[in-house]
């Protein structure tokens, strides 16, 4: 096999994978974009006329009505709880419970008034208030300016009413502190994260609630209660616990109704409904379905309730509220205002003005919402908005000729049937704009949820059948691997013509989904008529059931070990609170992992050395000597695991953790002298890698050419060190103690950073350009000596070099029969040959890790060395297993040892000190060597990816090392042996060194092994994603698919595409080195 | 003769299925508010004596591995000694072993100490008894075809079941579920003891089953 078809398969694979988490995606998190306008008293959105019309002081935009008033969010408050319905004999629970709901309902139906208040989906608490107070639909990602915090950017009624001069007060839950940072006049927080506690939260209102209103310091006050929603959670809706805390509100409304003044309008409001186990988070009709209560002692209504209660979007609270409280509506609102609460008791012509003038200003804000929106999205469609405007301008058209007949109060009698069509209009209009925006903002699409699992979860298995078929054969695997390449832009194709004849928009997401859908069926029909044609082929020879049964059963049973890991892995992503605590799982089944492995090669007897006929005697056996050197890695790695919870960040799900301190900066130590000794300890830690890296090299000769790549590696590196170790220098000073030299430091923090990029990138492109790190000896003219040091020649260039050579026994052959004229026996001697692949990558991986441990904080380098350290000893223990097992097939990678390499990989996930929620993210890394300003966004988001997917890079980069590393062992093997044998066997031993040009030797084999070992690589991954997207999908209404759910999956789809792509690019490196090294056999062929 | 011993083997097991279950129980009737869970500490201990007491004690009785020469008695204070350092040295390894898992390392030693004995108890003091201090029959024991009886059978099954247990016990920890015996290490200790007593009952049935199979090499 080609070493082209190999990357391009992978590359397949990986954009298989891709299409699959795009289509997911695409219909699970709903992404919108947050604008940063926010609007003001002075927009002109206000009509001309009405500057004639002077607004009564403390308006904006249109007369206030309310000077104060109160909302009381009681969450999770169903439709079913707040609605009273006297025949009911027995009510359950839940029913009739609000009493006083219906009592003012009935006595004052002109004061209060009872709605359905249907929410938006996704119904988490957090995005229905962000909802209830921008007006708008918050999805799961609002990208906006920050993701460091929850805090709102968003224009909302809150920032309005501060910015107006009001004063807002707040008691509740405390999620409001996190998003209203310092908006709040005075406010009571309490906790909200114990689902179990149904009273602390509603006892702490209740304590402060009367007090403040009666003492009337304020403008606004927000109260949200915790106990109905809580008691959803634990109880659900059917029990007599929510009876109790129904009547508590009901009381508490009650005496709240007293408490009132005339000037102050009451909400009373639930955030979402629930389902009838208690939860909610989707979008089904009971968790919508929440309640919306209205009261005033002055009349609101100028009529009657209708008969059965009206239903009112969730978003249609915030322009009613702002223009009722006389402050402008919120700039993102996309809600319509309730026109009813602007009738008053006015007559109805007089009413139908006030509407008709507060419809006119909620179209012109939600028309400027949409114009400024659509110039930076494009999710909306250009045609629907096409029409909206239409809408809009025919409306505001007939607007202002209706308003040139209109004289103060005063309307002609023939223009009523007018004013009330055009309200229409402009409600039609507010109602169409809504409906598109829901539409792309507010819906899970199950269909493309449920096409992206089964994308992602043939891919897996197409991973999995590719590898054992490309094991099986190599030569037909070509064609059949291949062909589905051509497939995909085939049914691409095939839909697209299918979009031209119907003249539909073409989404790019659905043609790459379906390309990768009719190129996996090319692979499967492909792979099904071979598996034909074999069948019938050995179907004529006599069958080897039972041998060959007992094999494939004994070969599950191999497998079923680390499978049942990965499937333990793949199962703890279905339970929140295994996802909140995975930095202690991934290590957890690593150890067990490499634990097992061990018992099971104990199991087997391949630690005991053969019975002899003496401890057959005995019954006694005795290990081999290897067994100590085992151990020994394997007490190592445990004590690498234990060592690396150490780094660990902590989610504000676990509240008794405490961050790691390792995780702060050296700067923000106060204490000088462990500063000092934390600053010289990292440094001694890079020069220690570098140093241990350099003595690795030099130990297999790849350190003695004169190659700028070698030159590198000896002067570079430490010139890296150098400059990291200035920054950090300059990075952890005391900022003021510097005093004059500010401005040198300044100019330090960006100077270092940019040199250790330049250095690094410098690095990187020398090892693309020439990856060869081996130093030819061309002894050709020196007659009649072979050049090993094994022989012993005199001279101290040999012990100067300090290397031990590779000959490589075909070329000394081919050498030989060429020069055998000459009688001589010449040959060149190839220092660092045998390890040429594994020298490239881990010069790739240290140049890496520089560059990583430059975006962590300082202290973090600890976390780094034993990144490096763990994956060492982990290579060495999956060599020494395959050695001990005495594995034969040298060019297939096991399934444990990839597994336990990404196990580690999402090990130091967490143990550099990363979380799968948006808060943990490390932002500093955005500024490492840049100032504040980023004019682009790509820099800053890859510094940062970069950060945050360190371990999943690295480990990525350096899987093909995996498969390189037991051809490098071999030597050190090899050379224990060799030390009991006579000197005159030692030039057969040393021809047998051929280490890693055993793959050179069957180019065919290293090239499926390569495959394998990615499409295994893959499939591990590829087996994780598909549990987070499952969980994600079928967990989503789940009461932490926001919190926990969503973001893993998001994280986990990230770290995928980062670790596929690091894994093509470690890939081709070694593809890379692989054609260096041919050409150099090439060219040492011709001189 | 196979049968009879098989007898003898599920009488042995039973027996130590019911000391572990006595270990839970009876002690409420001598100490004042004991429970597993509540004073976890306590049981672990009674848990380990009672157990460990009535292994040496079977083992005195039944006499599974009878060795025909006789010894000295200096030699067996020297074979006692060492069982004893080893002993010791098994609950050291294991505490270790459970520390590098991820148990505290400062907070509830003594708790992690105490459940390494109990670990120890339900495994090395088996093969002390029965195999003596000689690491290399236990290396034997544990291997493919390696148990020479069906007492050495038991033993493997036993353990393996113990150790499996204490592994599924630390499954429960992370669970929110707020219930007292997801305290440190009280699942796993659970754990370990529900796998030591399924393995006790599995043993027999399995080598009952099996014992067409299983051809004991002679000694
Ligand atoms: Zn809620
Ligand atoms: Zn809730």
């Amino acid at each position: 096999m080609q070493r082209w078809p190999v990357v391009l398969f992978l590359a397949w694979v990986c954009l298989l994978f891709f299409a699959g988490i795009g289509l997911f995606m695409s219909g699970f998190l709903l992404t919108r974009i947050e604008l940063a306008s926010s609007s003001s008293c002075s927009d002109p959105v206000v009509p001309p006329l009405w500057e004639r019309q002077s607004l009564p002081p403390g308006s904006c935009w249109a007369p206030q009505r309310f000077s104060k008033a109160v909302l009381i969010i009681i969450d999770a408050l169903h439709f079913e709880f707040a609605h009273f319905d006297p025949a009911k004999t027995s009510p359950l629970p839940y029913e009739n419970k609000l009493g006083v709901l219906h009592q003012l309902a009935t006595s004052q139906p002109r004061h209060a008034r009872l709605y359905r208040f249907r929410a938006d989906p996704p119904t988490a608490t957090m995005q229905r208030i962000k909802g209830l107070t921008t007006g708008s639909l918050p999805t799961f990602i609002d990208v906006g300016s920050n993701f460091a915090s929850y805090a709102i950017q968003e224009d909302n009624l809150l920032a309005q009413l501060v910015q107006n001069g009001r004063r807002v007060v707040f008691m509740g839950d405390d999620t409001w502190e996190g998003l209203f940072p310092k908006k709040f006049f005075r406010s009571y927080f309490f906790p909200s994260f114990n689902v179990k506690d149904l009273h602390t939260v509603d006892d702490g209102i209740l304590q402060h609630l009367y007090p403040t209103v009666d003492s009337g310091e304020w403008d606004l006050l927000i109260a949200h209660f915790l106990g109905v929603d809580h008691c959803g959670h634990k109880h659900g809706p059917n029990h007599p616990e929510m009876a109790k805390k129904l009547t508590q509100m009901n009381e508490m409304l009650r005496s709240l109704v007293d408490h009132l003044g005339n000037d102050t309008l009451l909400l009373v409001a639930g955030d979402h409904g629930m389902t009838e186990t208690g939860d909610h988070g989707g979008d089904s009709e009971k968790e919508v379905n929440a309640a919306l209560f209205v009261y005033s002692r002055t009349p609101l209504f100028g009529s009657g309730p209708p008969e059965e209660p009206e239903t009112v979007p969730q978003v249609n609270l915030v322009p009613t509220v702002a223009l009722l409280l006389g402050v402008p509506i919120p700039y993102s609102n996309i809600g319509e205002v309730m026109a009813e609460l602007f009738a008053g008791d006015s007559d109805a012509v007089s009413a139908a003005l006030e509407q008709l003038s507060v419809y006119h200003i909620n179209a012109k804000q939600v028309y400027r919402f949409l114009q400024s929106y659509s110039l930076v999205a494009q999710d909306l469609p250009a045609e629907q908005l096409q029409h909206l405007q239409e809408l809009f301008s025919s409306a505001v058209e007939e607007h202002t000729q209706l308003l040139t007949q209109v004289h103060g109060t005063t309307v002609p009698p023939e223009l009523k049937p007018r004013l009330g069509s055009l309200i229409g209009r402009f409600q039609h209009y507010l109602r169409e704009a809504r409906a598109v925006c829901t539409q792309s903002w507010a819906r899970f699409h199950p269909l493309r949820m449920v096409g992206g699992c089964i994308l992602i979860a043939s891919s897996c298995l197409l991973c999995y059948m590719a590898s054992e078929l490309a094991a099986s054969s190599q030569s037909l695997c070509c064609s059949c691997l291949l062909y589905p390449l051509f497939w995909g832009p085939v049914g691409a194709a095939l839909l697209w013509l299918v979009h031209v004849f119907t003249q539909e928009g073409l989404d790019l997401l659905l043609v790459s989904s379906w390309a990768a859908a009719a190129s996996q069926l090319g692979f499967f029909w492909h792979w099904w008529g071979r598996h034909l044609k074999r069948a019938r082929l050995t179907g004529s020879q006599p069958p080897l059931a039972s041998g060959g049964l007992r094999q494939r059963l004994r070969a599950w049973l191999g497998l079923a070990f680390p499978m049942g890991i990965l499937f333990f892995r793949c199962g703890a992503m279905f339970s929140d609170s295994f996802v909140v605590a995975e930095a202690r799982v991934a290590p957890f089944l690593l150890a067990s992992l490499v634990m097992l492995l061990v018992g099971k090669l104990h199991w087997d007897g391949h630690l005991t050395v053969p019975e002899g006929p003496k401890q057959q005697l005995l019954g006694v056996s005795s290990y081999r000597r290897e067994i100590w050197y085992l151990l020994c890695l394997v007490a190592m790695l445990l004590v690498c695991v234990r060592l690396s919870s150490f780094f660990h960040q902590c989610r504000e799900e676990i509240p008794q953790c405490r961050p790691s301190v390792f995780l702060s900066p050296l700067a923000s130590l106060r204490n000088t002298r462990a500063k000092n000794f934390f600053y010289l300890l990292c440094v001694a830690l890079l020069a220690g890698l570098v140093y241990a890296v350099q003595s690795w090299l030099r130990h297999y000769g790849n350190l003695n050419s004169s190659d700028p790549l070698v030159l590198f590696v000896r002067w570079g590196f430490p010139l890296v060190v150098l400059c990291i170790a200035c920054y950090w220098a300059v990075a952890s000073s005391v900022d003021d103690s510097l005093g004059r030299l500010q401005e040198l430091v300044q100019v330090a923090v960006v100077v270092f950073p940019r040199a250790v990029y330049g250095l690094a990138s410098m690095g990187l492109l020398l090892l693309l350009c020439n990856p060869m790190t081996v130093f030819a000896k061309d002894t050709r003219e020196l007659a009649g000596s072979i050049v090993t040091p094994y022989l012993g020649v005199p001279g101290s260039e040999v012990d100067f070099l300090h290397v031990i050579p590779q000959i490589y026994k075909r070329m000394q052959e081919s050498q030989k029969s060429r020069l055998e004229r000459g009688s001589c026996r010449a040959t060149v001697a190839a220092y660092g040959l045998g390890s040429v692949y594994s020298a490239a990558l881990v010069i790739a991986l240290t140049l890496l890790g520089f560059l990583l441990m430059l975006l962590h904080s300082e202290r973090l380098s600890f976390a780094f060395l034993l990144l490096f350290v763990e994956a060492f000893v982990l290579l060495h223990i999956q060599t020494c297993a395959r050695g001990l097992a005495r594995d034969a097939e040298l060019f297939s990678v096991p399934w444990y040892a990839v597994i336990s390499w990404l196990l580690a990989a999402s090990q130091f996930f967490y143990s550099t000190g990363h979380q799968p929620i948006f808060p943990a993210i490390h932002w500093n890394a955005a500024f490492v060597g840049f100032h504040l300003d980023h004019s682009m966004n790509l820099l800053p988001a890859v510094l940062v990816g970069a950060n945050t997917f360190a371990s999943h890079i690295l480990f990525a980069v350096g899987c093909p090392l995996l498969l390189l590393w037991p051809f490098v062992c071999e030597m050190s093997n090899s050379q224990r042996k060799k030390a009991k044998k006579e000197s005159q066997e030692e030039l057969q031993e040393v021809e047998e060194h051929m280490m890693e040009m055993r793959l050179r030797e069957s180019p065919e084999e290293f090239s499926t092994a390569l495959l394998r070992l990615g499409l295994k690589y893959l499939f591990v991954l590829g087996a994780q994603l598909l549990a987070c997207v499952c969980a994600a999908m079928i967990l989503r209404r789940h009461l932490m698919v926001w919190k926990v759910f969503a973001p893993k999956f998001l994280f986990e789809s990230l770290g995928f595409v980062v670790s596929s792509i690091c894994l093509l690019l470690g890939i081709s490196l070694v593809m890379r080195v692989d054609c260096a090294v041919s050409t150099w056999f090439s060219q040492l062929r011709l001189r | 003769m196979r049968e009879a011993e098989v007898g003898r083997l599920l009488a042995a097991n039973l027996l130590r299925a019911l000391a572990v279950v006595l270990t839970a129980v009876a002690p409420a009737f001598f100490l004042d508010g004991f429970s597993v869970l509540g004073t976890h500490l306590t049981w672990l201990c009674v848990c380990s004596v009672c157990v460990a007491t009535l292994n040496i004690i079977l083992h005195l009785v039944l006499r599974p591995n009878q060795s025909p020469k006789r010894r000295s008695f200096a030699h067996k204070i020297s074979r006692f000694l060492k069982c004893c350092i080893y002993f010791f040295m098994s609950c050291i390894l294991f505490h270790a072993i459970i520390v590098l898992y991820g148990a505290p390392l400062i907070e509830l030693v003594t708790e992690t100490f105490l459940f390494a004995v109990l670990l120890s108890t339900f495994t090395t003091l088996q093969c002390l008894c029965l195999l003596g201090p000689n690491i290399q029959a236990w290396i034997r024991v544990f291997s493919k075809n390696g148990a020479m009886s069906i007492w050495e059978s038991s033993l493997q099954i036993t353990s393996m079941c113990s150790i499996l247990g204490a592994w599924f016990g630390a499954f429960p920890i992370p669970l929110d579920w707020d219930r007292p015996w997801q305290v440190w290490p009280i699942s796993c200790s659970l754990g370990a003891t529900f796998g030591y007593m399924a393995g006790l009952i599995i043993a027999p049935l399995w080598i009952h089953w099996n014992r067409k199979q299983l051809t004991y090499k002679s000694r």
